[in-house]
C-alpha cells in the first residue's frame, strides 16, 4: 500500500508541474507582448515540468524499491551479535528471514531468539524510517525537478523540441525492452547453469545416459548421489516430437494445398478460421485431452490387439501435440505456397499437367526450403511445448525408441525441478536451469536457420 | 498424317486414365487432411463438453434434519460465536439416521454420512446464523450431495461395475434410489462454481480465486505490455534510424516471438522472484512476466497496423506544421488503433490461455480465498485446471471439462471481439 501511496503523490506532484508552468507560460508569454511570442505551446512547457518533476524522481523510486531490502539487511546485520555475523550465508539469510518475520508480526515471539527479537525491534525503526524518507526524497525530488523546469520557462526556450527528444528516448527504451529480455533471460539461465555445472561435469550432463536428480538431502544419507545425463531426456523429448511432426505434417501440408490450390474461396473462407481454432486452443487444454482421453484409448486400444501400451505413453503425447501443430504448419506451408508465382502454376498447367502433376512436380519443389523452414519453427515449438508433455508424458527417464513407452522430456524435468518449494543453490534446482538454457539455445538456433531459410526463399520470389 | 503421331497419341491416351486417377487421389488426400483436422477439433470439443456439462448442475438430498439445541450443544440463547461452534454435522448425522432408521452397523453408518457433503454443515450453520427461530424446529432442507452420489444421480456411476471398483457402495445406491423416489433429491444451475475458490471436496470447488486471479494477472499484463508494445512499435516503425541497434531489436522480437514461454517463466523465477525478491505466487509476477511474453506478438500485429495507415496522412499532418511525434500521436494512431486493439487482444488471449511459465513462479498453490489484490497469493484458470486434472477423485474430472468451458468461452469472447473490430474498420 506504500508504494501505491508514493506513486499517486508522485503523480499529483506531475500533474501540479504540468498546471503551474503551463500558467507561468502564459504569464511570460503575455507579459513578453502575447502568447505567440513563445516558442512553444503554454501546454509544452506544462508536459516539460510534468516530465522533469516525474521521471528523476520515478527512477529513485525505483531504485529504492530494488535496493531497500538489501540495504535493510546490511544495516541490520551488522548490529547481530558476532557469532551470528560469522554464518555463512544460507543460514544468515534464514535467521535473517524469521527475525523479518517477527517484526511483521507472522511469527510469535516464541520461535525467536532474544538476539532476534533485538534485531528486529532494530529492524521495524530503520523500515518505518526508509519508508519516510523514501516518500519524503521522492517528494523532493519531484518538486526540485517541476521547479528548475518552471524556472527554465522564457520565450525563446524551445519547449516542444525538449519534450518531443525526451518522448522519443522514452519510445527507444520501450524498444530496446526486447533486448533486455533476451539478454535477462541469457543471463539468469548463463549464471546458474554456470553454478550448476561448478558442481557436475558438464561432459557428465552432456553425454550422461543416466538422468535421476535426487540428491542426498544431509551428506550422511546413502545412495543418493544424483545422475545429471541429459542424454535419455533429449531422446524423449525428441521422440514425442517425431511423433507430433508424423501427425502434423502430412496433415497441415496436405491440408494448406487442397485450401490453396483445389477448394473454393467460400469453402477456404469458412474452413481456415475453423482450423485455425486449434491453435488458440490452451495448451493445458490439450494436455488434460491427452492424459484423460486420449492416453487411456490408446491403451485400451493396444490391450485389445496385444500389445503393452504405458498410460503415459510418447504416442499420446505425440498424437495431441501434433494435433496442436497441424494449424501452425498448415498456415505457414499456406503462406510459402501462396508465394509461389503464377506464372510457374500457370505454365506448368498448360503444359497440360494436371493440377496435382503441378504441386508435385513444380510448387512443391519451389517451395520446398521455405516449407522446410516452416516445418522447422513446428519443431522447435514442439521441443518447447510444455503442459502437453507435463500432464501426459512420463517423468522417469528411459532411453527408448519405442512411442509405446513413457519418455520424459527436457520441460517435464524443469517444471517437476522448480515447481513446489525447493532450496535455491541446490544442483537439483540448477540443474533446471542448465535444461532451461539447452532448452534456450536449441531452439533458439532452430529458430534462427528456419527465418533464415524462409527469408531467402522469399527474396528468391520477390 | 504418319504413325508415329498416332503412336503417341494411342500413348498419351492410355496414360490419362492413370493420371487423372492419380489427379483424383491426390484431391482426395487434401480433402482427407481438412477432414482430419475438422474430426480432430470436434473430437476434442466434444469430449470437454461431455465431460464438462454435469458439472453445472449441483445435486442436492431433501433431509428432514432436526435443529436439536441440545445435539448442537447450544443452550437457551447462543450468542453467534456458540452457533459457529456448534455441532451441525451431529445434527446432520442424526437426521440421516432419523431417516434409515433400519441402518445400525458402524460401516453402514458411516456410507450413509457419506452421502451428504461436508459443505452441509456450514450451509446449516448460515442457516441458523440468519435466523436463530430455527433452533428447535424440524424442516425439510436441500442438502449439497456428495460428488460421488451425485455421480450415481447424474447416472455416472452405473451398478455394472463391480462393487470393489467403486467408491459408492450398493447400499448407498439404495439409499439414494429410496430418496430419488420419494421426491427427495433434485439438481439444479451450479452457481457455487462460480462463487467459490478452489477446495479440497470436488462438490464444493469453484473457480471463483482462479478467475480472479487470471483477472488481476490479465490486468497487469496489458497494463505493461499494451503501452509499451504500441510505444515500441512506434518508434520503430516511425523514428527508428537504419542502423545496428535498430537491427538487434528487430531480430530480438523476432527470436522471443519464438521463446519457448516455459523459458520466460525462468526468467521470471531467477529475476524478478529471486533477484527484486518480488512475491511468489503474485498476479503482480505472473503479469510481468506474461506481459514480456505476449510483448512481441504486439509489437508485430501493432508495426503491421503502423505500416497499413496511408502516407498520405502522414504527409498532410507534416505540411501543415506537425512535428513527426504530433503526426503519429495525433493522426497515424488513432487510424491504426482498431488493428493494434485487434493484435493486442490476440495477445491478450495467448496470455490468458498461458500456464507454463506460471508454474515456475509459484503460481500452482492451492487457494481457497478470492485475491484482493495484485500481490495476494493466487492462481490462474489454465493452472486451476491443471491442478484439477491432477485430482484423482473423479468428481474434479467434470470440474476441470467445466472450466476448460469456461476458459474457451473467454477466449472465444475475446476472438470474437477482434475479428469483429478488424471487420468493423477494414473498410476503411
Amino acid at each position: 500500500m506504500q508504494t501505491s501511496t508514493v506513486f499517486l503523490t508522485l503523480l499529483a506532484l506531475c500533474a501540479v508541474s504540468f498546471f503551474v508552468a503551463r500558467h507561468r507560460s502564459r504569464l511570460v508569454g503575455m507579459a513578453g507582448g502575447g502568447l505567440t511570442t513563445l516558442n512553444s505551446l503554454p501546454k509544452h512547457y506544462g508536459y516539460m515540468a510534468a516530465l522533469w518533476a516525474g521521471l528523476p524522481a520515478l527512477a529513485l523510486f525505483v531504485a529504492w524499491l530494488v535496493l531497500e531490502s538489501t540495504v535493510l539487511q546490511r544495516l541490520v546485520v551488522v548490529t547481530l551479535p558476532a557469532e551470528i555475523q560469522a554464518m555463512p550465508p544460507s543460514e544468515q539469510g534464514l535467521y535473517y528471514n524469521q527475525l523479518v518475520a517477527y517484526a511483521l508480526g507472522n511469527v510469535d515471539a516464541s520461535q525467536v531468539s532474544e538476539a532476534q527479537v533485538q534485531g528486529a525491534r532494530y529492524y521495524s525503526e530503520l523500515a518505518t524510517a526508509s519508508k519516510q524518507l523514501k516518500m519524503l526524497l521522492v517528494s523532493a525530488v519531484a518538486v526540485l525537478g517541476g521547479l528548475l523546469a518552471v524556472l527554465r520557462i522564457r520565450p525563446d526556450f524551445r519547449a516542444r523540441n525538449h519534450v518531443e527528444t525526451i518522448f522519443t528516448s522514452i519510445l527507444f527504451i520501450c524498444s530496446f525492452i526486447a533486448v533486455l529480455t533476451t539478454l535477462g533471460i541469457v543471463l539468469s539461465v548463463l549464471f546458474e547453469a554456470i553454478r550448476f555445472f561448478q558442481v557436475i561435469d558438464i561432459s557428465d550432463f552432456l553425454f550422461g545416459l543416466q538422468w535421476s536428480p535426487q540428491m542426498a538431502i544431509r551428506a550422511d544419507q546413502v545412495g543418493a548421489s544424483g545422475s545429471f545425463g541429459f542424454v535419455p531426456l533429449l531422446a524423449g523429448t525428441l521422440l514425442i516430437s517425431f511423433v507430433a511432426m508424423v501427425i502434423a505434417v502430412p496433415v497441415g501440408l496436405m491440408s494448406a494445398i487442397y485450401l490453396s490450390e483445389y477448394a473454393s474461396r467460400r469453402f477456404r473462407a469458412v474452413t481456415k478460421p475453423v482450423l485455425e481454432i486449434l491453435a488458440g486452443v490452451p495448451t493445458v487444454v490439450y494436455g488434460f485431452f491427452a492424459a484423460l482421453t486420449v492416453a487411456p484409448f490408446l491403451r485400451n486400444l493396444g490391450e485389445s490387439i496385444g500389445l503393452s501400451v504405458a498410460s503415459e505413453s510418447a504416442l499420446a503425447a505425440g498424437l495431441v501435440m501434433g494435433i496442436m501443430i497441424i494449424p501452425f504448419v498448415m498456415s505457414l506451408s499456406d503462406d510459402i505456397i501462396s508465394a509461389v508465382p503464377d506464372t510457374m502454376r500457370e505454365a506448368s498447367l498448360g503444359m497440360g499437367a494436371t493440377m496435382s502433376e503441378t504441386i508435385r512436380k513444380v510448387l512443391l519443389p519451389a517451395a520446398l526450403p521455405g516449407i522446410v523452414g516452416g516445418i522447422l519453427l513446428a519443431v522447435s515449438r514442439a521441443i518447447g511445448e510444455t503442459m502437453i508433455v507435463v500432464m501426459a508424458a512420463g517423468l522417469s527417464a528411459k532411453l527408448t525408441i519405442n512411442p509405446l513407452e513413457a519418455v520424459t522430456t527436457i520441460t517435464v524435468q524443469i517444471v517437476t525441478l522448480l515447481v513446489g518449494d525447493q532450496e535455491f543453490d541446490s544442483p537439483k534446482t540448477l540443474a533446471a536451469f542448465a535444461l532451461g538454457l539447452v532448452l534456450f539455445f536449441v531452439t533458439l538456433m532452430l529458430n534462427i536457420v528456419a527465418l533464415y531459410v524462409v527469408r531467402k526463399y522469399r527474396e528468391q520470389y520477390e | 498424317m504418319n504413325k508415329d503421331t498416332f503412336k503417341n497419341t494411342k500413348r498419351i491416351e492410355a496414360s490419362l486414365k492413370k493420371r487423372y486417377a492419380r489427379e483424383r487421389r491426390f484431391r482426395l488426400y487434401g480433402q482427407l487432411a481438412v477432414l482430419t483436422g475438422f474430426v480432430f477439433l470436434f473430437i476434442l470439443l466434444f469430449d470437454i463438453v461431455s465431460k464438462g456439462s454435469p458439472a453445472f448442475t449441483q445435486q442436492y438430498l431433501k433431509i428432514t434434519v432436526h435443529f436439536d439445541a441440545d445435539s448442537l450443544g447450544l443452550g437457551a440463547s447462543p450468542s453467534e460465536e456458540d452457533i459457529r461452534q456448534a455441532n451441525f454435522s451431529g445434527v446432520i448425522k442424526a437426521s440421516l439416521r432419523d431417516m434409515f432408521p433400519e441402518v445400525t452397523g458402524r460401516s453402514d453408518k458411516r456410507q450413509l454420512y457419506r452421502l451428504v457433503s461436508i459443505g452441509a454443515e456450514y450451509d446449516l450453520r448460515d442457516r441458523v446464523l440468519d435466523d436463530s427461530s430455527l433452533l428447535g424446529e424440524r424442516k425439510d432442507i436441500w442438502l449439497l450431495a456428495h460428488s460421488e452420489a451425485a455421480a450415481y444421480l447424474k447416472g455416472q456411476v452405473s451398478r455394472d461395475i463391480p462393487e470393489a471398483e467403486r467408491k459408492l457402495k450398493d447400499i448407498q445406491m439404495d439409499w439414494l434410489d429410496t430418496l430419488r423416489d420419494d421426491g427427495r433429491t433434485r439438481g439444479s444451475f451450479n452457481t457455487q462454481f462460480f462463487q467459490y475458490g478452489d477446495s479440497r471436496e470436488p462438490e464444493l470447488a469453484g473457480i471463483r480465486a482462479a478467475l480472479q486471479g487470471s483477472f488481476f494477472t490479465l490486468l497487469v499484463t496489458f497494463l505493461l505490455a499494451f503501452p509499451i508494445g504500441v510505444f515500441a512499435a512506434v518508434y520503430l516503425e516511425e523514428f527508428a534510424p537504419r542502423n545496428r541497434i535498430t537491427d538487434l531489436i528487430e531480430i530480438n522480437i523476432n527470436n522471443l516471438a519464438a521463446v519457448p514461454s516455459i523459458v520466460f517463466g525462468l526468467l521470471g523465477l531467477a529475476v524478478f522472484i529471486n533477484f527484486f525478491e518480488l512475491p511468489r505466487s503474485a498476479p503482480l509476477v505472473g503479469g510481468i512476466v506474461l506481459s514480456l511474453m505476449t510483448l512481441p506478438t504486439i509489437i508485430i500485429t501493432s508495426r503491421a497496423a503502423i505500416q497499413s495507415v496511408s502516407p498520405s496522412i502522414r504527409q498532410a499532418a507534416l505540411g501543415v506544421g506537425a512535428s513527426k511525434l504530433q503526426t503519429v500521436f495525433h493522426h497515424v494512431l488513432p487510424v491504426a488503433m482498431p488493428g493494434i486493439l485487434t493484435g493486442s487482444i490476440i495477445g491478450m488471449a495467448q496470455a490468458l490461455g498461458e500456464s507454463a511459465p506460471l508454474l515456475m513462479i509459484g503460481m500452482v498453490a492451492f487457494i481457497m480465498d478470492v485475491p484482493g489484490s495484485v500481490t495476494d497469493p493466487s492462481t490462474v484458470l489454465p493452472v486451476q485446471i491443471y491442478l484439477w486434472a491432477d485430482s484423482p477423485e473423479r468428481g474434479f474430472t467434470e470440474k476441470t471439462s467445466a472450466a476448460i468451458m469456461v476458459l474457451m468461452g473467454f477466449l472465444i469472447l475475446m476472438n470474437a471481439l477482434a475479428i469483429y473490430l478488424r471487420k468493423r474498420f477494414e473498410v476503411k
